[in-house]
């Protein structure tokens, strides 16, 4: 199924929960959605039988300086199809629901969007620091990141 | 007399480096193959040990994260005296790559513990290593362990 297609299909369940189509010529094109739906819509985009995503390729985090943003990578395997899910965050305290319990694979993907950029997924099922160490301040990857000069005493 | 009790402790201590099998990065694939049968550094006596307590050199091949680092001293601290240390490779000498704009990695190991050979290279090849362990062989032979060592 085409972008286009997939994201009439989610408008018709899904109502307002899905907002728009971008980046249309890109490969794949992201479906915006509000991000109190995720995991919804996740689950019906894995569980239909015309769409079955049945892998989840990538999660990420990206940081827009006035919000955050959690993007999917979604595949098919059945259909070789392809689509990307983009939910949009406050940049103050930022959370949408997991979807570990849709693709188990999420779960180390939401460790390293935690880690790096402090989203918090609510319900995982292990949400914890996955690269840096247990005891580090702050998340390195956002925009207003100030480096420590020190950590455990060795200079950064 | 004195003199060539130092000579027979120093050629004994440079002729059997067993090194610490201690890679993070690519520089330990060039670590692997010093060590295999092409460059084969067994004959300096170097060979590989899988525990610091039977190692008396410490190769820092890679890499040195500061989530890393703390394991890294420990290992030092649990070789036996006396003990050697080399930092192979740009990010064990300096940070290398990853000197400017990084918050995780350790500019250089020498910021943990101390460093006897600086072998540069990125990775350096398995002959810059087989120098580097060289050198250390010679800044052996140079050392005073009976007549006029340092009482610690």
């Amino acid at each position: 199924m085409e972008a286009q297609g997939i994201f009439d299909t989610l408008k018709g369940k899904f109502g307002d929960a899905v907002v728009e189509l971008q980046g249309e010529g890109c490969n794949p094109a992201f479906v915006v959605v509000a991000h109190a739906s995720v995991k919804e819509i996740a689950r019906f985009l894995r569980d239909d039988p015309a769409l079955s995503f049945d892998s989840l390729m990538c999660l990420s985090g990206v940081d827009y300086k006035d919000k955050f943003a959690v993007a999917y990578h979604l595949h098919s395997l059945a259909h070789r199809h392809a689509i990307g899910v983009k939910a949009f965050l406050p940049r103050e305290a930022p959370s949408l629901p997991t979807v570990d319990d849709v693709w188990p694979a999420a779960n180390f993907h939401e460790r390293e969007a935690f880690d790096l950029f402090g989203i918090v997924f609510e319900g995982s099922k292990d949400l914890r620091r996955i690269l840096l160490p247990e005891d580090w301040e702050g998340h390195p990857l956002r925009k207003d990141y100030k480096y420590p000069d020190f950590y455990h005493g060795i200079k950064v | 007399m004195v003199g060539n009790a130092d000579l027979f402790v120093n050629w004994a201590r440079k002729s059997s480096l067993w090194y610490l099998l201690f890679a993070t990065a690519c520089c330990g694939i060039e670590l692997m193959q010093a060590g295999a049968s092409r460059y084969d550094m067994d004959r300096f006596g170097a060979v590989f040990r899988a525990t610091p307590r039977q190692a008396d050199l410490l190769l820092v091949a890679g890499t040195i994260t500061h989530k890393m680092a703390e394991r890294v001293k420990r290992l030092y601290d649990q070789m036996p005296e006396p003990k050697y240390v080399i930092a192979m490779g740009s990010c064990a000498n300096t940070g290398g790559p990853f000197y400017k704009d990084s918050y995780c990695v350790v500019k250089g190991v020498d910021l943990l513990i101390p460093v006897d050979v600086y072998i540069p290279g990125c990775p350096p090849r398995p002959e810059a290593l087989i120098d580097g362990i060289m050198s250390l062989q010679k800044i052996i032979m140079k050392k005073k362990n009976v007549y006029g060592a340092k009482k610690a």
